[in-house]
């Protein structure tokens, strides 16, 4: 890709996003534009996907809502995502988790990721 | 006849909006466009033009006849040289040897991008034109991919002029009308424009302001008070 595009791009992106993987469960705050008002949505769930590059990058967030489904893909780098919060790690061994659509309840559970902190 | 102004196409991205939207824009580099020397009507050429000079070029590169040229004007070879055509008073805007640069263009106009297109060679009219083609099968040989027939027998007697058929494509002068600029990076010549431009990355791309932009049409009321 040509610098200028990539310097561009580059100077759109956020640097506030936290390091999240497919099968975390995060919280997403997004500016809801509603006529005159805004107000902020939270869409908490766990991230199915992480797709493309740079400023184009997605993530695609799913969450079982009254017992339906509801996948919610947001741009990364979108100014209309207020904050991203990781909830919970989990682990995984595929980066696409296609397969949690097939599956309900229990069995659609992912296993938490531990994470042992260095104390320094 | 406003001015035009030289550049290349960067390529294309997406950029956010001030409302969160992501919008397709294409990164072109414009200028800066040396003013190499006016064409008067009233002298010898016979027209009003402005001659522009875009990218310098290393003098060991230009052959000695176009060397020439540029020695007479007293400026540095120019890679790409083109005449815009101008009314009589723009001439004072575009003083020789001054640069033209992007600075003539502000965010939210709406412009024109002329490019060449990309050379798609020699083409069947499926590709070229959109044509349907043939059935593929009961019995069809040999005539899957043709144009069909292109007139009728003793009258006209000839193929009507302007009839679709196979040949060069692309590679021709392509003008998109009415992109709107969507941002501008004076300091390093770039001009974000809404929407796709023709031509490859690199390639050559003019820019003007818009020349047909369409004016609200004044309707009922308000046109009967006028």
């Amino acid at each position: 890709m040509d610098q200028v595009i990539q310097q561009l791009e580059r100077s759109q992106m956020r640097m506030d996003i936290p390091d999240f993987r497919p099968g975390d469960t995060i919280k997403v705050h997004s500016i809801v534009r509603e006529g005159q008002r805004q107000r902020i949505q939270v869409f908490e769930g766990v991230v199915i996907r992480r797709r493309g590059a740079g400023i184009h990058e997605t993530v695609t967030v799913r969450k079982i809502s009254y017992a339906v489904g509801v996948e919610k893909i947001f741009p990364l780098h979108s100014p209309m995502v207020q904050k991203i919060e990781v909830v919970r790690l989990g682990k995984v061994r595929r980066a696409k988790l296609y397969y949690l659509r097939a599956l309900r309840g229990k069995s659609a559970r992912i296993k938490e990721k531990r994470v042992w902190e260095i104390k320094k | 006849m406003s001015i035009i102004l030289l550049g290349r196409k960067i390529g294309m991205t997406q950029i956010f909006d001030g409302g969160g939207n992501l919008v397709p824009v294409t990164v072109l580099k414009l200028g800066p466009c040396k003013v190499l020397r006016h064409k008067r009507a009233d002298g010898k050429d016979g027209y009003n033009a402005v001659v522009l000079g875009f990218e310098e070029i290393a003098p060991r590169k230009v052959i000695k006849p176009v060397a020439g040229q540029f020695a007479k004007l007293g400026t540095e070879p120019m890679k790409v040289v083109k005449e815009i055509r101008v009314e009589e008073e723009e001439f004072e805007k575009y003083p020789v040897g001054e640069d033209v640069t992007l600075q003539l263009f502000n965010r939210g106009d709406k412009v024109d991008v002329i490019g060449w297109s990309k050379g798609r060679g020699y083409q069947g009219v499926m590709k070229r034109h959109g044509f349907h083609g043939a059935p593929a099968s009961h019995g069809a040989h040999e005539y899957k991919r043709h144009g069909g027939s292109i007139g009728n027998a003793e009258f006209p007697g000839r193929v009507v002029k302007g009839r679709k058929m196979a040949g060069q494509m692309g590679n021709e002068r392509v003008t998109v009308l009415n992109l709107k600029v969507d941002a501008l990076v004076p300091r390093q010549n770039l001009m974000l424009v809404k929407g796709a431009v023709p031509g490859a990355r690199g390639g050559l791309v003019m820019v003007r302001k818009a020349v047909k932009v369409k004016k609200r049409k004044v309707r009922g009321f308000a046109a009967a008070a006028k």
